[in-house]
């Protein structure tokens, strides 16, 4: 250990103000140990919208654990982006790769780009896998998933999971999608289903049949919904009416939940002017626009994490001023109050310490 | 020539909307292009300090002393210019890269990123020019422009700038704690000390990389080795001095005074930067071994945009610069040089107080009348 640490010093002081990793970094982006990279080794489309990108960690890499989310970042036309992927494939990284799954959004910058412009060989830059969106410790007898769109991929990770592990409990899976076609992973899915008996799959295609899946119809599908250890990944919609029926039940705690869009509430008040003390930078910023939104197209240095309020990455501290919470449109914020950029706007003039 | 042209306060705005407008587009069409540029930079910059540090090694072999000196005093030109000095402006944070980005960058230089970011970025290019502001002018150790007050002292300039020019690192190293600031009363002691032992260490760091911890590594070659790094360091300074000196001092860059920056428009800030700055005439190799600093006038008006672009505005700026009649200071290396040195051996004796009206062309007219509206009401009376 101490030897580590004297061999990291002395080629420190061969490199200052650099890093060795800066230069090992020239022979191979994979081999910096302080900010970790990914390079892309395969594409594969799933849908007419939706791809799976297939990436080889590099050093340092966390496993994930199924049902967790990685925070990608990739650089798009010389500007770095960031968003949060869940991981679609199984623990255990067979081949040394894992994969996350994309699907196209409206208005996106990333996801457009990853479906249909990156190529094998691009280098990533990747964080470890977190989020609470697994599997407890002790697997419960019956679980529930309710899905919709590319909030499959998560529950993908886990099913695959434990498919490789020949291991598969009592197991509903609610899933809507536009059409049959547009179900990513679907022929997958029902091939799992023919193979294990446990797992039944419920496929809800919306264009066909009026509308997405209200939770009384979920009440119709899987009658003991309520003594199911439950997931839910979807659009915020779906969300919300699990979550509000989880609640009237009484059982709020059986059901997690994992959402990669704020639930904004506020309209957004007069906005002002942000000043981000420590880069020198000062910008106007409208009373609905996230303040990490603000920072980044200011070409501040935003520390930013999940975008939906969840992580506390983003948080600063608040040196003057106050700011709107985005999701209840509730006014706060003293001098020295750690604030959550990313969902948070600028209520009037502040000052922000980064 | 005098008299030709006679800038108003309309021209002025005018101009300097032009210019925000410029600003615009080129910020617009920002992209992948630029960000593979500053990569390549890095990478090219990089592989030639290992590779001639490498090569160095067997410095026994004297072709082998030459080609790794070479290599290593162009990979600290390019260093401290195209990379260091443009990243800590701030021109390559709209890439939003954590490790190419103003707030997280530190150079291969005596002063620390920190203190360069307020001296430089904020006192002198907001300053830019300014007499009793601008600690740029001459380094409050040199006479560069007839204003400035005669001293004595100033009889053995033509010396200590041949001295400042070897040791420039360093001299900016000292420059950046303002002593004379603390000197004068201007700025407290205690302040001026930490960040003059800040760039102590930060400097120790580096004269230990390059004069102990390197010779040491090359074993038998260890002076060889030692004297490379040494001549380096000196051809980059003296490279950085020359190029730097260019691009305030060569003849026809004005000065201005604190009651003439009053209350100034947008469109006379851009007109300072104009003729406070003079560029440099050179091949496409030789400005990014200026760190694009030859396109001193495009980066004063827009220290913030890439380098790499600074080529491409240029013959807009000039041709501006034409349309209103304002003078746009360019010249060779060997001119504007030779310009620098004519002017310190020249106000290292007394006199003038300002330049002869009809050698200085007819500049201080024109900048007089740009800000002529700016001028206190009791003057006027």
């Amino acid at each position: 250990m101490a030897v580590g640490r004297f061999l990291r010093e002395a080629a420190t002081s061969l490199t200052t103000p650099l890093l060795p990793d800066d230069y090992l970094g020239l022979i191979d982006p994979l081999w910096s140990h302080r900010r970790l990279r990914g390079r892309v080794e395969a594409l594969r489309p799933e849908t007419a919208d939706a791809a799976t990108i297939v990436i080889r960690p590099g050093a340092g890499w966390k496993e994930h654990r199924a049902g967790q989310y990685v925070r990608v970042g990739v650089d798009v036309d010389g500007v770095w982006q960031w968003r949060p992927y869940s991981v679609s494939s199984p623990p255990g990284r067979p081949g040394g790769t894992f994969s996350i799954t994309v699907k196209i959004l409206v208005n996106g910058r990333l996801s457009p780009y990853l479906v249909e412009r990156i190529r094998p060989g691009a280098i990533v830059r990747l964080e470890h896998p977190q989020g609470q969106f697994v599997l407890p410790r002790a697997l419960p007898e019956r679980l529930l998933f309710v899905t919709a769109g590319s909030g499959i991929t998560p529950v993908m990770s886990i099913l695959r999971g434990l498919a490789l592990g020949d291991e598969m409990p009592d197991v509903v899976l609610v899933h809507s999608a536009p059409t049959r076609d547009a179900v990513i992973f679907g022929e997958e899915l029902r091939e799992l289903a023919r193979r294990f008996p446990g797992l039944r799959l419920h496929e809800r295609h919306t264009r066909t049949r009026a509308g997405r899946l209200t939770m009384t119809e979920l009440a119709t599908v899987c009658p003991d919904w309520a003594e199911r250890a439950a997931w839910a990944c979807g659009p915020p919609g779906l969300l919300a009416d699990a979550e509000a029926r989880w609640r009237r039940a009484g059982i709020a705690d059986r059901l997690r939940v994992e959402r990669f869009r704020p639930v904004t509430a506020s309209e957004g008040g007069a906005g002002g002017r942000v000043r981000f003390a420590r880069s020198g930078r000062e910008v106007d910023a409208d009373g609905d626009a996230p303040l990490l939104v603000v920072g980044e197209s200011a070409g501040v240095l935003m520390p930013s994490g999940c975008r939906t309020g969840v992580c506390r990455s983003c948080v600063a501290r608040l040196l003057s001023g106050r700011v709107r919470d985005l999701r209840t449109g509730r006014e706060h914020g003293d001098t020295d109050d750690h604030i959550q950029t990313c969902v948070s706007a600028t209520a009037g003039d502040i000052e922000i310490d980064l | 020539m005098a008299g030709t042209t006679q800038l108003t306060a309309v021209d002025v705005e005018e101009f300097g909307r032009a210019l925000d407008r410029l600003r615009e587009e080129i910020l617009a069409s920002l992209g992948e292009g630029d960000a593979r540029y500053i990569r390549r930079v890095i990478t090219v910059q990089r592989s030639l300090e290992a590779g001639g540090r490498a090569v160095m090694f067997a410095s026994l072999l004297p072709p082998a002393w030459l080609a790794g000196t070479a290599m290593l005093a162009t990979a600290k030109i390019l260093e401290n210019m195209e990379i260091g000095h443009n990243v800590l402006h701030g021109q390559w944070d709209w890439m939003r890269d954590p490790e190419i980005h103003s707030t997280v960058w530190e150079w291969d230089s005596g002063s620390s990123a920190e203190q360069w970011k307020h001296s430089h970025n904020y006192v002198h290019h907001t300053y830019t020019n300014v007499l009793g502001k601008d600690r740029d002018i001459g380094y409050s150790a040199l006479r560069v422009h007839p204003e400035q007050p005669w001293h004595p002292l100033y009889l053995a300039q033509p010396l200590y700038n041949l001295m400042l020019a070897v040791v420039f690192e360093w001299g900016i190293a000292i420059y950046d704690s303002e002593l004379e600031r603390a000197w004068r009363g201007e700025k407290n002691w205690a302040e001026t000390l930490t960040q003059l032992s800040t760039a102590l260490r930060k400097g120790g760091r580096q004269v230990l990389k390059d004069y102990v911890a390197f010779p040491l590594l090359a074993g038998p070659a260890f002076l060889p080795v030692l004297f490379g790094n040494l001549t380096a360091n000196t051809i980059r300074n003296v490279w950085a001095h020359m190029i730097i000196f260019c691009g305030h001092f060569p003849e026809g860059a004005e000065v201005f005074t604190e009651e003439q920056i009053e209350g100034e428009t947008r469109g006379e800030w851009y007109l300072r930067q104009m003729l406070g700055s003079a560029n440099i005439e050179g091949s496409a190799l030789f400005h990014i071994l200026t760190g694009n600093l030859s396109f001193q006038i495009e980066h004063h008006l827009f220290p913030d945009l890439p380098s790499n672009r600074y080529a491409q505005i240029a013959p807009e700026v000039r041709a501006l610069c034409a349309r209103f009649g304002i003078p746009y200071n360019t010249g060779s290396l060997p001119r504007q040089t030779s310009s620098v040195w004519k002017r310190i051996l020249r106000l290292a004796l007394p006199g003038p107080a300002r330049w002869p009206v009809d050698l200085g062309d007819d500049r201080a007219h024109r900048s007089e009348h740009a800000h002529a509206h700016r001028i206190p009401a009791e003057s006027v009376v």
